[in-house]
């Protein structure tokens, strides 16, 4: 058993109570024992003590969106290594994203998963299984018998089912069980051989461009066979103004409708490409800057309910080629944190918004205990400093990959101490940026 | 050298200062001086080809790789006889496959060329930014022959090198260019060229072959033809890829030369002395009148011939002054 854990001197900041108070967090047996607010606690016998010093102590991070190369793609990320680099992010849980090799479209699989992170990931690994076999899109895999094993939501990942018909179908047997859908909106044939979005930016690149209705048309539909379905329905990553409207229209007759968005769609803009730069083409392209600023409204008023890093790591291979060829995605888990802070520094939105986004929401869509600062839920906590100066450097990261869309960014926020089950997992070691 | 006895000069007839750039890659990256530069020297470079012995010989023991991942055997072999006009050890490298899962990948290719030490490479490839990427793995001098729909500078140099010679001047006119935008480079880097130098630009096309965002591009947007070609001093045909026409994008050849193609009738809109251009190769009976490519007020044959005069220009500015024979 590990030794009792005390975080004193601390900002709580829980967004699911409301708490933002000082106080102390006492963790024993892997679970928050208990909370006091002011005032100096007693230090039980043998405990380990964090002295926090103001910093802000919050539950740890609930990434629903993150992509391994284990198994299959070892060479760009292990669970060892997305753990490490969930841990340094202030990362405790992560949902790992079925595309893999071989898929994670079997029980089986699920289970070895879920072995394998225990045995080699600092932070816990939450398998999502494969909606349809092979993420192909044609038959659906065993959703109960996926859900025993232990997965804890249906998607299918980067793949977007395009038959209306077989979605029925799926949301409807996955309501069966209760399960979350995560699934992610794209119009494969409108999308085309699009690499960017659509606009003027695109026409002076010669990219090909993806319209906005590539993702709303088959979000509206997605929308309406959620309403038919009854599912606990959870759009993956919306990135649109007018995917908003759609969402919040939904939202008002249906309690079970979520939405997520991607870290980079909230931080980021197509005009970040510049000439070409590959580490910015994302499978839920970039949009504009309006687009963007529509996303940090539907985050403030609860239209956006979680912010996930979609982590993607990929190698110098596949990244390092003409920008129509080269392999879509980002890392940034260890970026996530100090991403959305920018948000908070730039007075967009207020710190508990953003991190209930990031904890209690996706906590409550996947059913888990975790996500809050609550007496006899998982001590998953992390410790960070608001406003701690940085500037990302691939070189630091703890990625196998190094394919990160912040390269130079000056970031304020940094995780100092990440604490999964009750054990310390990460400290920030001094001197390091 | 056996070139040596004709070789006497020493840069572009008639000395101009050191042109500051490492590669030619985008019309984007030009200020107008540098265009008017290059313009210039290109003038100069005309009666090289047009003497008994067609040489200049700069670029003497200079190394040219002309590199196209797309066939093109008129961008190559305009590159080609540039380069060979100016003294320098051409090679043709033709790659067939720019496939990324097969074989070597394009930063791969550029190393390798890279370690044969040559002094420029021409790229053409079907990836737009493929020729920049390419330059930044290189030590030497990079000219962009073609990126996807990206752009095409050399073309446009010469597409502008061919209307001063026309119309005794740039600025100021009405050019238009109609057909393919989208898919179009030449478009992209003429837009970007002709903007700079104060030219009334119109591109006129049906409005699904129009790139979102043109409007901030061209002066003017037309989908009438007719319209579009009033008053207009120059008139770009673009070339319209069969396969584009067959139901997908446009429903006919025939539809698209009814609205689209130039013919007398509607050339007949622009100005009496108007000019026509067409960056090759033509596809006669889909975007041109064979009469109107082949009469007297096409420059097509003419723009092939300043092609050359741009490419020998352009070779010369780039390789440093100071490396020179």
């Amino acid at each position: 058993m590990t030794r009792p854990l005390l975080i004193e001197n601390a900002r709580i900041v829980d967004p699911a109570s409301g708490l933002d108070h000082m106080g102390a967090v006492l963790v024993e047996n892997g679970r928050i024992a208990d909370i006091s607010k002011g005032g100096p606690v007693g230090v039980p016998e043998g405990a380990e003590v964090i002295k926090a010093n103001g910093q802000v102590l919050a539950p740890g991070l609930i990434d629903m969106r993150v992509f391994t190369g284990e198994p299959g793609k070892e060479y760009r990320e292990t669970l060892a290594s997305a753990g490490a680099a969930a841990a340094a992010g202030g990362v405790t849980s992560f949902v790992m994203m079925p595309d893999t090799t071989p898929v994670v479209d079997d029980g089986a699989l699920v289970d070895f998963l879920i072995r394998r992170a225990k045995a080699t990931s600092k932070v816990n690994v939450l398998p999502a299984a494969a909606i349809t076999k092979g993420l192909a899109g044609q038959e659906m895999t065993e959703f109960g018998l996926l859900r025993e094993a232990g997965a804890v939501c249906l998607t299918d990942g980067r793949h977007s089912i395009q038959s209306n018909a077989l979605l029925r179908t799926v949301f409807s047997y996955a309501a069966n069980y209760g399960m979350t859908v995560v699934h992610h909106v794209c119009d494969d044939a409108l999308t085309g051989e699009g690499v960017m979005n659509e606009g003027l930016f695109a026409t002076i690149l010669g990219l090909k461009g993806i319209p906005r209705e590539a993702e709303t048309i088959p979000l509206a539909r997605d929308l309406q066979l959620a309403m038919l379905t009854g599912v606990k329905y959870h759009a993956a990553q919306v990135s649109t103004a007018y995917s908003l409207d759609l969402l919040a229209a939904a939202k008002k007759r249906s309690k079970s409708i979520t939405a997520g968005i991607s870290i980079n769609n909230l931080a980021l803009n197509e005009n970040d490409i510049g000439r070409y730069r590959t580490f910015f083409k994302l499978a839920t392209p970039l949009r504009s800057e309006d687009d963007r600023q529509a996303m940090i409204e539907g985050l403030r008023n609860g239209t956006i309910d979680t912010i996930h890093s979609d982590h993607d790591p990929q190698d110098a291979e596949v990244k390092r080629q003409p920008f129509a060829e080269a392999s879509d995605g980002a890392i940034g888990l260890e970026t996530l944190l100090a991403a959305a802070l920018r948000l908070v520094h730039s007075g967009d939105v207020d710190l508990a918004t953003v991190l209930r986004a990031m904890t209690i929401r996706p906590a409550e869509i996947l059913g888990l205990d975790s996500g809050r600062i609550a007496r006899g839920a998982p001590g998953d906590l992390i410790v960070f400093d608001l406003d701690y100066p940085w500037q990302v450097a691939e070189a630091d990261f703890h990625s196998r990959s190094r394919n990160t869309s912040f390269e130079g960014a000056r970031l304020a926020g940094k995780v100092m101490h990440t604490i999964v089950g009750g054990a310390v997992v990460h400290t920030h070691a001094e001197g390091t940026p | 050298m056996a070139q040596k006895a004709s070789n006497t000069a020493t840069g572009t007839p008639g000395d101009f200062p050191p042109f500051n750039q490492r590669h030619l890659l985008s019309i984007a990256d030009l200020q107008q001086h540098e265009i008017i530069d290059l313009l210039d020297r290109a003038e100069r470079m005309v009666p090289v080809s047009r003497q008994e012995r067609k040489i200049h010989a700069t670029l003497t023991g200079k190394t040219q790789i002309n590199l196209f991942f797309e066939p093109s055997t008129r961008t190559q072999g305009s590159f080609e006889i540039a380069g060979k006009r100016l003294g320098a050890l051409v090679m043709n490298m033709s790659v067939k496959s720019s496939s990324v899962s097969k074989g070597e990948t394009l930063v791969d290719t550029a190393t390798t060329l890279n370690a044969m030490r040559p002094d420029v490479i021409v790229v053409r490839h079907a990836a737009a930014g493929a020729v920049e990427l390419l330059s930044q793995k290189v030590g030497c001098a990079v000219i962009n022959a073609g990126d996807g729909a990206h752009e095409h500078p050399t073309q446009a140099l010469l597409d502008a090198l061919t209307i001063r010679r026309n119309k005794g001047r740039i600025s100021g006119l009405t050019v238009a260019i109609c057909g393919d935008i989208g898919n179009s480079r030449v478009v992209r880097s003429n837009l970007l060229l002709l903007g700079a130098l104060n030219v009334r630009t119109r591109v006129i096309a049906p409005r699904n072959l129009l790139p979102a965002g043109i409007e901030h591009l061209a002066t003017e947007v037309f989908t009438d033809m007719r319209e579009g070609l009033k008053d207009v001093d120059v008139v770009m045909m673009l070339r319209l890829q069969h396969e584009r026409a067959n139901g997908r994008m446009i429903p006919s050849v025939r539809e698209y030369y009814h609205f689209y193609g130039l013919d007398a009738e509607k050339l007949a809109f622009a100005r009496p002395n108007a000019i026509v251009m067409h960056p090759g190769p033509m596809n006669r009976g889909v975007e041109i009148d064979p009469a109107i490519a082949d009469g007297n007020r096409s420059v097509i044959t003419e723009q092939v011939e300043m092609g050359v005069a741009v490419r020998m220009a352009v070779l010369d500015a780039l390789l440093p002054a100071g490396d020179k024979a």
